[in-house]
Formats: structure tokens, sequence, C-alpha cells
């Protein structure tokens, strides 16, 4: 069976032809297209690995965000409540002043009314004064045009005088 | 519809055909079909490329002849000398013998020997072409990335042919050389992807039957016993110590490798016995199936002297037989490819491993693959 013979002439041309073959693929072939290729699924590798990153980067930030917002709605009831608190103190404080203020003009008001009054006290009684010393006179100019009636008004006026005394 | 009627015309050609060759044949008496000679002759190297012929004229490609002469010195001519009975400078073609169909030449002492021969014959061009073919496709796909990456969008990735030709690249560097070389599996991959796409594509080129394809390439011993050598290369060269060491001192009882070299003569063989399967395996199949498929080819020839109606049933059976043994052919050419290269990948890988005892056999199933 000469098909079981390997021919020498061939095997020579194979071993050439591969073996030039095997030389430029080797340089110019295989190592680029692996190499481009293997590089490539590393970085979709790392960009799918990235993006696992980024997704749990997201999910943290929203936690945080949540929190904050959370803090922000509490401080802000806080700043509520505290508002309505300065309100009413505020409020109080200025009924208190009113109230002082008022009362302060109450006593001025009080004093100059007494005072006025003590003004119209003493002329009413300064004219009274001199309407009955007027009276008097004319009561007096009546009165006293006998001397024995003189006489008697001294002795009660000088009487009424000592009693007091005594 | 259209397929239908393909298929329609298609048996009725063949009807046709079956009642008009038995009328030329009564005409003229032919010499009964020898589908051996007819088969072998398909399979077999030759110095020429023969087409077909025409009546009694073959159309062939003469190919140049190289041989060198022990006494006479290197000779080249065109194969179509040799037509003539007489021969060719003292060279002419052997009829009988270990060397039948060779170029044979009588010496001084009138013995019939060989002389040295490089003849560029039909595998050679045939080898030849598709060696070019492969540079061209894949130094191609190289080059785009290459145009690429010199543009900077080395994110591209192809489109087409050429991206179905890097899947199958990376299927082949990721799911072969990877998985059965092991740790340095970068330095091995150019080596195993140009014998696995140099078989694929000898395996696809010889089920082609138009020229420059169809030579039967891989299913010839010559080639396979090449690509046998240069996995033998790859797997002794580069053995590291621990593979020298189980061939020459391995651990068994001293009196099996002492006095006597027992398990180095065994362990010898190895190295022998492997690229050895792996030349016989892809020879036998390859040729096997081409074999099958012409065989089935010439039923059509074989069953004409049986009448029309037989001839035409069997021609049709046949055409039906041959395009199934070609869809089965075309696994096989990706079989082959696959398993040559991953018995190399696997030689290679055990002559790279660490150490015998502990490292588990470059075959290790993956926890992850067993379900």
């Amino acid at each position: 069976m000469d098909l079981m013979i390997p021919d020498s002439g061939l095997l020579f041309w194979m071993l050439i032809a591969f073996g030039i073959l095997f030389f430029v693929l080797a340089r110019f072939g295989w190592p680029i297209i692996t190499g481009v290729v293997e590089r490539r699924n590393e970085r979709i590798a790392k960009a799918l690995d990235d993006a696992a990153a980024a997704r749990q980067l997201l999910a943290t930030l929203k936690l945080q965000e949540e929190k904050i917002l959370q803090q922000s709605r509490e401080e802000q009831i806080k700043m509520q409540e505290q508002m309505v608190a300065l309100r009413q103190q505020l409020m109080e404080q200025a009924r208190e002043a009113a109230k002082k203020e008022s009362q302060i003009i109450l006593e001025q008001t009080r004093k100059q009314i007494d005072i006025e009054r003590e003004k119209a006290m003493q002329e009413i009684r300064s004219q009274v004064a001199s309407l009955s010393v007027e009276v008097a006179e004319k009561i007096l100019s009546k009165q006293l045009d006998s001397d024995i009636r003189q006489l008697d008004l001294i002795n009660h006026l000088v009487d009424e005088s000592i009693k007091p005394r005594a | 519809m259209t397929g239908r009627r393909a298929i329609l015309l298609f048996f009725l050609s063949v009807l046709i055909r079956g009642c008009l060759v038995p009328c030329a044949a009564e005409v003229k008496e032919r010499p009964p079909v020898n589908v051996q000679e007819i088969i072998l002759g398909h399979l077999k190297d030759s110095y020429q490329w023969h087409f077909f012929d025409i009546g009694e004229k073959q159309v062939v490609l003469p190919l140049p002849v190289i041989v060198r002469s022990k006494e006479r010195g290197w000779h080249v001519f065109l194969s179509s000398r040799l037509e003539d009975h007489r021969g060719y400078k003292g060279f002419y073609m052997a009829t009988e013998g270990l060397s039948e169909g060779k170029i044979v030449e009588r010496n001084s002492a009138g013995k019939e020997v060989r002389p040295f021969d490089i003849s560029i014959t039909k595998n050679v061009v045939s080898l030849f072409f598709s060696c070019l073919l492969l540079m061209i496709l894949v130094i191609s796909l190289a080059g785009w990335y290459k145009k690429r990456e010199q543009k900077g969008d080395s994110d591209a990735v192809p489109t087409g042919f050429k991206g179905a030709m890097e899947g199958f690249i990376m299927s082949i560097h990721e799911g072969v050389v990877k998985k059965c070389v092991g740790k340095d599996y970068k330095r091995y991959s150019p080596y195993l992807l140009t014998a696995f796409f140099f078989i694929f594509l000898n395996n696809i080129l010889g089920l082609v039957p138009i020229f420059p394809a169809g030579a039967n390439l891989t299913g010839n011993i010559a080639i396979t016993m090449g690509l046998a050598l240069f996995t033998m290369g790859a797997i002794n060269i580069f053995g590291n110590k621990a593979y020298w060491k189980e061939i020459l001192w391995p651990d068994v009882p001293l009196f099996m490798k002492a006095p006597v070299p027992i398990m180095q003569i065994i362990e010898f063989f190895g190295i022998v016995t492997k690229p050895m399967a792996l030349m016989i395996r892809l020879f036998a199949n390859i040729f096997a199936g081409h074999i099958i498929i012409l065989a089935l080819t010439s039923l059509v020839f074989l069953t004409v002297a049986m009448g029309p109606a037989i001839n035409a049933s069997m021609s049709a059976a046949s055409v039906l037989f041959s395009v199934f043994m070609m869809v089965l052919e075309l696994l096989v050419a990706y079989i082959q490819a696959y398993v040559f290269t991953m018995l190399s990948a696997i030689f290679i890988g055990l002559s790279r491993k660490e150490d015998h005892k502990d490292a588990p056999v470059s075959l290790n199933v993956k926890p992850e693959n067993v379900q």
C-alpha cells in the first residue's frame, strides 16, 4: 500500500510551506487578533465592574440623600416650632411692654388729673374764700352797723381763736 | 414553491440522463468501470492536475517536475513531457512495483531507482494555495484591527465574514488552547491556531471539487506526518524538567529502570506514538470520508449496465447519499481539525505541567462544567 508511505517530496514541501505559514501567522496574524480581542474582553469586563461599582455608589448616594432629606425635614419642623415659640414670646413681650406703657400713661394721667383737680380745688377754694369773704364783708357790713353786734362778733371770734389752743 | 420545483427538475434530469446514457453505451462498447482505479486516482497525488475528459482527450494542467538524480543532478521540466512512453531525459513513470505512478530512472547499473523528487505535484499546488489563502484571510483580519487601532478606534468590532472569523478563531483560542495547554497557553496559541485552521481549511477545500480546491490534502499521509512532526517538536523541544524526568527517571521501583531501562523504552515509545496517533487519525478519517463520497458517486456509472430504471433510481439515491455524506464531511472537517488541535494542546500541556503527582491532569473537568 503506497498510500501509507509518506511521499518525501510532499513532506518536504509540507514542512517548508507549513513552516512559512506558521512563521508569518505567528508574527503578523494570530497574536494581533487574539491580543485585540483579549484586550477588548478585559475592557468589557472592567466596564461591567465599573458599572456595578457605579450602581453601588448610586445606591449609597440615594441612601445618603434620603438621610439628608429626613434630617432637613426634621430640622424644618424644629425650626418651625422654634419660630412659633419665638413669636409667642415676642408677642408676650410686646403685650407686657404695652401693658407697662399704658400703666405708666395711666399713672401720669391720674397724677395730672390729681394735679389739675388740686389746682381746680385751689382755685375753687380761693374763689370760695374770696366769695365768702365778699359775702361775709357784705353781710358784715350790713350786720356790723351797730357797735354791739360788732363787739359780739369780736368776742365770738376771739373765743373761737382761743379754743383750739386750749 | 421554487424549492419544490427545483427538486422536481432535478429528478427529471436524473431520469432523462438515466435513459440517455445506456443508449450511448450501446452504440459504443466501453470497457467496464474500474471503481477502485477511479477512487484511488482521485485520492492519490499526481504530477498533473486532471480536470475532466472530453471524449478521449484529457484536460489537464501540467505541473513542474523537480527531480535530482544521484548521477545526473537536478532536472526541472513540465509533467506534460512524461506523456511520451519513452519518458523524458531518462525519467519515466513507473508502471509497477512500490513506486508505481511515480517518476523513476534507470541508473548506470541498469536498476530502476527513484530520484530525489520534490516536484510541484497536485497536492503541493493545493498546499501552496491553501497556505496563501489562510495567510490572506488571517492577515487581512489582523490588518483590519491594526487600521482601526491606528485611527484610535480600538473598540471596533468586525462584522460579517470578519466577525465570524474572529468568533471562530477565539473559540479555538479560548476553548481549546487556553483550556488544554494551561498556564502559558499564549506561547502555543499561534502554532495550535495555525494547525487548526490549516487542517480545517484543507478539509473544506478537499470537499470542493473545483480547481484550485479538490485535492485530497489532509487525507494524505505525508501532510498529516508533517503536522505530526510539528506537534512532536512543540511537545518535546519546550518540554520542561518534570516532563523529561518522567521519561528518563520515572517514579517506579528501581528494578524497572536501573539495570535494564524498561520504563525508559516504554516512555520513549510514548514520545513517538503520540504524534503517530495524530497522524494516522487525521489521515484515516479524511481518507475514508473521501472514499465513501467517491464510491457513492461511482454508483451512477456502475449501474449503467443494469438498465435505465435501476440506473436512474440508483443515480438519485447516490446523489442524495452523496449530499448527505458531504454534509457529514463538513462536520468531520471541523471535528478532525478540532481533535488534532485539542490532542496537540493536551500533549503540550502534559509536557509543561509542574509536577506529575500534585497537578491534576490537563484534561481535568472543572467543577462548574459538571452539572
